[in-house]
């Protein structure tokens, strides 16, 4: 941790020069090209979201065999209010519409049955695994975005690289990089009702003194206020009339793509979303699950919508920490299971098709027959995304003890 | 302390900057005062970690009581009187009242008036007075987290209410997940509290037949494989095992992740506890076992055999996860991290967990082997811990000796919530974090400072600070003097250098340190902002 926060400090100074003149900041980021760096927004759909329903395999008999009450029925050609037609054999959940066009421009991919090697069913070791890219192995103290952090070619360093939303920093941001954890733009300053010194008071008592987690986290606090109230983020309305849906997932992503129209230098956001542990009642085309969904398809179509022609700097994954049993359970939902289906989206994506290999749904094909079985680690992907994306140099191994595999292809 | 010699200290800063001893300072009596000695020190840290943070003068009392005596005490809190906050709780009637009461006084919207809402023939005024805001179920859960906060600020009984806070945690429900809402003021009051200090076999047996843990890891639904519904609206439709609660009873109630157990195991739990459900949910929400919902078969659970029959083969399983060492060593590890540290010292893990296992899983004991231990007393565990956000709120609102009624106990729990921790409000079976790294980063520690700055400028709704009290009889002409009682009141004379120097070279800043009219000297000191920067400062984000 220590070498975490004098690292930050070093990308500290820069920071604090770029606020000194704001205006002429401003302009500088404007014309540098390494600015516009790319972008990674990483959603985690925290809880185990059930793949079956998100990306329904309608062309596999063992869907329909395994799931009696829950399971979607085949698209119809007009009919918006079921599973929306993707290829023949895989339909996308009707409360994912949004994401449509986006598959139709061939910009959204989907891996349908991505996950862990490691077999565990617990939803607190598998995020760990997810996180720090590292499935099996609890004693690895940094997460994998932490490290792309810190293996970014070069380019600027403000204290905004890496930003979380949320309250807590996940476990996938951690890392000698350093990264931010923060709730709301608006509300990111001291808040006093008369001038601005005791601010400057809490900055002084963190500025210098003992190199700890405390002090650091204190430091690159500061930094960032600064930062960011210089470049007006959290006045920056939603463009293309993009409406995100109420609550604190699309409030996310609201913010995060604030973040990339002020150019305070983001490269790598994480959001995440909870809800998914549907063991009851899961629902079908309407219900539980369906109602997460709306909000999940709702948000991440507005942010594209938001960004606009920026969007082919960014590029949005999302994951979840295994998917749920091919068969219902006995209260018309699902258990926890293993493979889960991912998206990805923006940039240079190669979209409008699936990647990895289906496994199939018959009793033998699934893992300790039950479970979806993964045919894409985890890793393949998200290695993927991070060197062809972000220009993560492969040689930095972002994957402790996995030897990268065949790519999938699916970022050109 | 003479007006020059307080200004004679402002022009020595940078002596302190440097590092030099601080007895060089003019004002050096008044610190070495208040650097604790080694009595003072060992109650400052039982305090710190045994409650939620010294009041003014609960030093004084500890050393007075004895570190030993008073932590036996808190001990045996049935023997602490505890009048003045029963009396403060009588404001929030949901806490006494039984899950049947409050289905019915704090009832679901009833969908006639939603459909009449939503139709426009009722106004949302008319729809307010036909169901008042204060009469619906999410004021119970609100009555529950001012009960909490009331409680850890002003209950004598600390020990018990930190160990409440942490089995709640430990069996972790959350409040927002359907019924929950009406069961979970009887989970904490008959579950949870009855058994903070008791045994940890009785507190595993409660939960499990609660209808709060029942109903948020769904076991009140898991039915024999096969099994079909007879009456209802789901007559005649197929249902069957939910693991939910089987894995999470394995995974964080009892053996921990690593605990060696299999899915085989989980799957096998899980039809011990068939049966396990909930009667009238939606009434008087209680415990039933149904026969006919439940596997009769042999289990075979970590290698044993479970074939007691109906209702028992659960409370088997309750009995060998309660008696295994895993779970001992489960438990001792959990409580000397919150503690302790949070890299835990094994030696005290496996002392403790052996406390578990001769005692049966008594609480005390291993309590007591902790605050014994060398390694809970080691200077180096002294402000070793992060404080979450509930104990930061809490420890800074008993620090200033603030008075908080009903209201300023929901302002410091909307306070917490902000910092990250919505208490009943963790929605995964994990609970809250008990890390550093979960609550340190840069969006958390300005709502810190931020909650400093309201809670000692008297921003917060029902909550009094009395920092009057605690700088004394300083001079408020004396900046420097005000400073030293802040110091001494907040953080015991735990400050670094470094912290020091910069607090005193914000006595210049005109926000703290108003000049009299001709620009002479110093006319007062603003104590609030002063206190402020001290409660946001590193050391007492520690305890």
């Amino acid at each position: 941790m220590m070498a975490t926060r004098r690292a930050l400090l070093k990308s500290g100074a820069c920071a604090l020069a770029a606020v000194a003149m704001p205006p002429r900041f401003l302009a500088r980021v404007a014309d540098a090209a390494e600015a516009r760096g790319k972008v990674l927004v990483a959603v985690f759909q925290r809880g185990a979201v059930d793949g079956l329903s998100m990306v329904i395999p309608h062309g596999d008999p063992g869907y329909y065999a395994s799931r009696t009450s829950i399971a979607l029925a085949r698209p119809r050609q007009g009919d918006a209010d079921i599973a929306l037609e993707l290829d023949g054999f895989f339909a996308l959940h009707p409360t994912l519409a949004p994401l449509l066009p986006l598959w139709r421009e061939r910009t959204l991919a989907i891996v349908p049955a991505c996950g862990s090697p490691d077999t565990t069913r617990s939803h607190f070791d598998a995020q760990d695994y997810m996180e720090t890219g590292t499935p099996g192995v609890k004693s690895t103290p940094d997460g994998w975005l932490g490290r792309a952090a810190g293996v970014l070619p070069a380019g600027r360093v403000t204290p905004f690289r890496s930003v979380a939303l949320g309250t807590q920093l996940p476990r996938i941001l951690r890392g000698d990089a350093g990264a931010i954890a923060l709730r709301s733009l608006d509300r990111f300053e001291v808040r006093t009702t008369t001038e601005v010194s005791t601010s400057k008071g809490f900055e002084s008592l963190y500025q210098q003194g003992i190199q700890d987690l405390l002090h650091g986290t204190g430091r690159e606090t500061f930094e960032a206020v600064k930062m960011l109230k210089s470049a007006g983020a959290a006045r920056l309305t939603p463009a293309n009339g993009a409406q995100y849906p109420r609550g604190r997932f699309g409030e996310s992503l609201r913010q995060i793509a604030q973040l990339i129209r002020a150019d305070v230098g983001l490269r790598i956001a994480f959001t995440d979303m909870e809800g998914w542990d549907t063991h009851v009642a899961q629902g079908a085309e309407q219900g539980q699950l369906a109602n997460r969904l709306r909000d999940f398809g709702a948000g991440l179509a507005a942010f594209a919508r938001d960004l606009g022609d920026r969007m082919s700097d960014v590029v949005v994954l999302t994951m979840s920490e295994f998917g749920r049993t091919v068969a219902e359970n006995g209260n018309r939902g699902t258990d926890h299971g293993h493979a889960t289906a991912m998206f990805v989206f923006g940039g240079s994506v190669r979209g409008g098709r699936l990647y990895g290999r289906w496994p199939g749904l018959a009793r033998e094909q699934l893992f300790e027959s039950r479970d979806l079985a993964v045919t894409t680690d985890f890793r393949t992907l998200f290695n993927e995304v991070a060197t062809r994306h972000l220009a993560v140099p492969a040689t930095a191994g972002l994957f402790p003890g996995w030897t990268p595999a065949a790519p999938l292809g699916l970022i050109g | 302390m003479s007006a020059w010699r307080g200004r004679l200290a402002l022009g020595l800063l940078p002596l302190a900057l440097v590092g030099c001893a601080a007895a060089r300072e003019p004002a050096a009596a008044t610190a070495e005062r208040a650097a604790p000695v080694p009595d003072d020190a060992a109650a400052l840290h039982v305090l710190q970690r045994v409650t939620y943070g010294p009041r003014p003068g609960d030093v004084a009392r500890v050393r007075a009581v004895g570190v030993g005596a008073w932590l036996e005490r808190q001990l045996d809190p049935d023997r602490i009187d505890d009048t003045a906050v029963e009396q403060a709780l009588r404001a929030l009637p949901t806490l006494t009242m039984s899950i049947a009461d409050l289905q019915r006084d704090y009832p679901r919207l009833d969908p006639e008036l939603q459909r009449k809402l939503a139709s426009g023939e009722m106004t949302p005024r008319e729809l307010r007075e036909q169901y008042p805001t204060d009469k619906r179920p999410g004021r119970i859960v609100a009555e529950l987290q001012t009960a909490r906060m009331l409680r850890a600020v002003n209950s004598e009984r600390q020990l018990q209410e930190v160990m409440v806070d942490f089995w709640f945690n430990h069996f972790n429900v959350f409040a927002n997940k359907g019924e929950v809402r009406w069961y979970v003021t009887a989970y904490e009051r008959d579950v949870i509290r009855p058994h903070a200090l008791g045994r940890f076999p009785d507190l595993l047996r409660a939960t499990a037949r609660h209808p709060a843990m029942l109903y948020y890891l769904d076991n009140w639904l898991s039915v024999r494989p096969g099994y079909t519904v007879r009456t209802g609206p789901n007559q005649g439709r197929r249902a069957g095992l939910n693991e939910n609660y089987a894995r999470e009873l394995l995974e964080l109630h009892t053996l921990g992740v690593d605990g060696g157990y299999t899915q085989a195991d989980v799957t096998e739990v899980a039809r011990a506890f068939t049966g396990w459900s909930i009667n009238r949910p939606r009434q008087d929400a209680h415990f039933v076992f149904r026969p006919g919902t439940h596997d009769v078969g042999e289990k075979r659970v970590l290698g044993y055999s479970i074939r007691a029959g109906g209702e028992r083969d659960g409370e088997q399983i309750l009995d060998l996860l309660a008696g295994h060492p895993t779970t001992a060593r489960f438990i001792a590890r959990k409580l000397v991290r919150r503690l302790v540290a949070d890299e835990v010292p094994p030696a005290l893990v496996e002392r403790v967990a052996t406390a578990y296992r001769t005692t049966g899983g008594d609480i005390r004991a291993m309590l007591r082997v902790i605050f014994a231990a060398p390694e809970f007393q080691a200077p180096a565990a002294a402000g070793a811990k992060i404080k979450k956000p509930s104990e930061f709120v809490v420890s800074a609102t008993r620090a200033v000796g603030a008075t908080v009624d009903a209201r300023g106990a929901w302002a410091l729990a909307r306070a917490t919530a902000e910092i990250g921790e919505g208490l009943y409000e963790a929605v995964p079976p994990t609970g809250h974090a008990d890390r550093a790294e979960a609550w340190v980063n840069p969006g958390a520690l300005l709502s810190r400072m931020n909650f400093a700055l309201a809670l000692a400028d008297g921003r917060l709704p029902g909550v009094r600070s009395d920092l009057g009290t605690l700088v004394g009889d300083a001079d408020r002409r004396q900046p420097r003097a005000v400073l030293e009682q802040l110091l001494t009141g907040l953080l015991h004379g735990r400050s670094s250098p470094q912290t020091r120097a910069v607090l005193i070279a914000q006595l210049d800043q005109p926000e703290i340190t108003r000049l009299t009219a001709d620009d002479r000297g110093p006319a007062n000191t603003d104590v609030g902002k002063l206190a402020a920067l001290v409660l946001g400062s590193p050391e007492f984000q520690r305890r």
